[in-house]
């Protein structure tokens, strides 16, 4: 098992390369010059050209990428263009907030979406699996900028119960922006879970567990619901680190000073290494994801164990 | 009273029905029987005949909807109808257990086998977990598994294994009524031999009785002591082993034995019954095998017959046959 995980984590080094290589070829192909941006319209063209040079943009690409990774290696995220401090700096005095965002809202998603597929599997036709599905559909089809704003309409500037934004360390600041980042995750979530339940329950060793004598409700429970996770916990896996993509969207709306924001802003400066530092958090952070995912299996079906070994 | 035999199962013209997209599915059209205590049923039949029907019936699992059932079930004298589901619970693998069909999905593929095995016991009898533990151990030895393969998991067993294993579950509260469906049709030829010398050595140590499901008549003539022979969700046939084999009387029985390779005359040609079954959901007026019967009459089309006696234990439901 931990050499299959030590498998994994040497497997990530290619993606995050791969990742920032693209990332980086892309912010250079895209028009508007950091030169330029950094030292404002006034400027003259030759303290623009200047800063060029300065900088290294004059190079080839393919040469300010090697060094580019070439400082990575050791370390180095580069200097954001606008604020002129360290990248990592910039990162990590803001992950913090987009991690508590994410861990609440998928915290939020999965307490609900489990119980509302399974009993929504259970009760399969009656009202309240209609309910639940429609609910689930409301949530899949909701773009989470409108789900936020109209949230915000309604809780925090109509009934007051919730501030408008940007209280990162109270509990009532957390609780909108976790729900909108959540709402669409919880619903897939709830029709994943609701679809694999409804295929285990009709299996063989469902009937055999009836046939002993075991309550329905420990049917559902003990026998049905851990057959059941492996596509749950996929989906699950996979929308933890789609929640750190909606979080951008999400902490845009509500002002929350993440990564997701700042990623945002710089896209907008062309800050080259900001955006860089960003994408790169975020890659690592969702191949970790689904590296837990896949260790999870493990223990789930003993059956993908065996193959582990 | 006091003459009567103790039956461990009596069946009263229990019918099943599915009702499914408008559609009535007749699964079960008055199936009655009676079990005696330690002895041993033949239900046999082609696929869907209903055996595996009769058999949930007994546990109460048809699920409802879409099944509706009708009749009556006693076992050990009490109709299981008038029981609510709790009490159901404490007969289900206590009094009256099943060995399903196929052992290869008939096992919970997350759980080990013993704690499989250690559940029904714990469900059943007042014990601890370890205890029980033990106990599903001791039940892996009785079928011929090594006790501490029990930490393994299903698909790290073979089929004839799995097939032992839901044995084991199915043997480890001691139950009164056995309901063996098709124990054997999964597993290998060689590995067939083996489960039902076990299954018969365990029937007569536990004294249970037990319900044989199968389509094959060599395991009837093997184990058991009467035989119902079921057609489209009705008993067509119904006797002692002798009754069934040397007086062989419905023309479907006659059928099913001719359908078996005769071994002495092997130039013989196969005699199988032609067409298939009725479909449940538009059976015929009649008899239900009179399409396929090559002695149909008038009255087979329009009028159902019923089991007559026709000496002894022997009924026969088939116009050709008179009462006595």
């Amino acid at each position: 098992m931990l050499k299959y995980i030590g498998k994994r984590l040497l497997a990530m080094i290619p993606v995050v390369l791969g990742v920032t290589l693209i990332v980086y070829c892309i912010m250079s192909l895209a028009p508007g010059d950091p030169a330029r941006t950094i030292l404002g319209e006034q400027a003259s063209v030759e303290q623009v050209e200047a800063l060029r040079e300065e900088m290294g943009l004059n190079d080839p690409i393919i040469v300010q990428y090697l060094r580019y990774i070439w400082n990575l290696l050791h370390g180095d995220f580069g200097t954001s263009y606008q604020s002129r401090i360290d990248v990592s700096t910039e990162i990590w005095s803001r992950f913090p907030n987009t991690i508590k965002l994410a861990l609440v809202a998928s915290l939020i998603s999965v307490v609900l979406a489990l119980p509302l597929g399974i009993i929504a599997a259970v009760k399969q036709n009656t009202f309240f699996d209609s309910f639940s599905m429609f609910i689930a559909i409301i949530g899949i089809s909701c773009p989470t900028f409108w789900f936020g704003l109209i949230l915000i309409l309604v809780f925090a500037v109509n009934l007051k119960w919730f501030p408008v934004s940007g209280q990162v360390n109270t509990l009532k600041g957390i609780i909108l922006p976790a729900l909108t980042l959540g709402f669409n995750s919880m619903a897939a979530m709830a029709r994943v879970t609701r679809s694999s339940m409804l295929e285990v329950i009709r299996q063989d060793y469902i009937r055999t567990a009836r046939a002993k004598g075991v309550s329905n409700r420990n049917v559902i429970l003990q026998h049905a619901v851990p057959n059941a996770m492996i596509p749950t916990v996929t989906v699950i896996g996979l929308r933890i680190g789609g929640l750190l993509a909606g979080a951008v969207i999400c902490e845009t709306v509500f002002a929350w000073p993440g990564i997701g924001r700042l990623l945002v802003q710089s896209i907008q400066s062309r800050n080259t290494p900001v955006v860089l530092g960003c994408i790169i958090i975020f890659s690592i952070c969702f191949s970790l994801v689904n590296l837990i995912v896949d260790v999870l299996y493990a223990f789930i079906d003993p059956r993908i164990k065996s193959q582990y070994q | 009273m006091s003459e009567e035999k103790a039956y461990a199962l009596e069946i009263e013209n229990l019918k099943v029905e599915y009702h499914v997209d408008k559609e009535v599915v007749h699964a079960l059209n008055g199936i009655s029987f009676k079990l005696a205590k330690g002895e041993t049923i033949g239900l046999v039949g082609e696929t869907g005949a209903g055996k595996t029907t009769t058999g949930l019936s007994v546990l109460r699992l048809i699920p409802s909807p879409p099944g509706v059932v009708s009749g009556t079930i006693k076992v050990q004298g009490e109709d299981i109808g008038t029981l609510s589901e709790k009490q159901m619970e404490s007969i289900r693998g206590n009094v009256v257990s099943m060995i399903f069909q196929d052992p290869m999905t008939s096992l919970n593929p997350t759980k080990t086998v013993e704690n499989q095995i250690a559940e029904v016991i714990r469900l059943h009898e007042k014990c601890g977990k370890k205890e029980s533990v033990e106990k599903a151990r001791t039940m892996l030895e009785m079928v011929g598994i090594p006790g501490d393969r029990g930490v393994e998991f299903p698909h790290q067993f073979s089929g004839g294994m799995k097939q032992r294993v839901v044995i084991a579950m199915a043997l480890a509260c001691s139950p009164e009524i056995l309901i063996a469906d098709e124990p054997t049709t999964a597993l290998d030829v060689t590995i067939q031999a083996q489960v039902l010398d076990m299954i018969r050595d365990l029937k007569k140590q536990y004294n249970m009785s037990m319900i044989m499901i199968t389509h094959d008549l060599g395991i009837v003539a093997e184990i058991c002591d009467t035989v119902a022979i079921v057609y489209a969700g009705q008993i067509v046939e119904y006797g002692t082993l002798e009754d069934i084999f040397n007086s062989t009387a419905h023309p479907y029985t006659v059928g099913l034995f001719g359908s078996l390779p005769n071994m002495d005359d092997r130039t013989q040609r196969l005699k199988p019954i032609p067409g298939l079954m009725p479909d449940p959901t538009k059976l015929p007026q009649g008899c239900t095998f009179c399409p396929r019967c090559p002695h149909a009459t008038e009255k087979c089309r329009t009028e159902r017959p019923t089991l007559v006696n026709i000496g002894g234990e022997h009924q026969v439901a088939c116009h050709l046959f008179k009462e006595g």
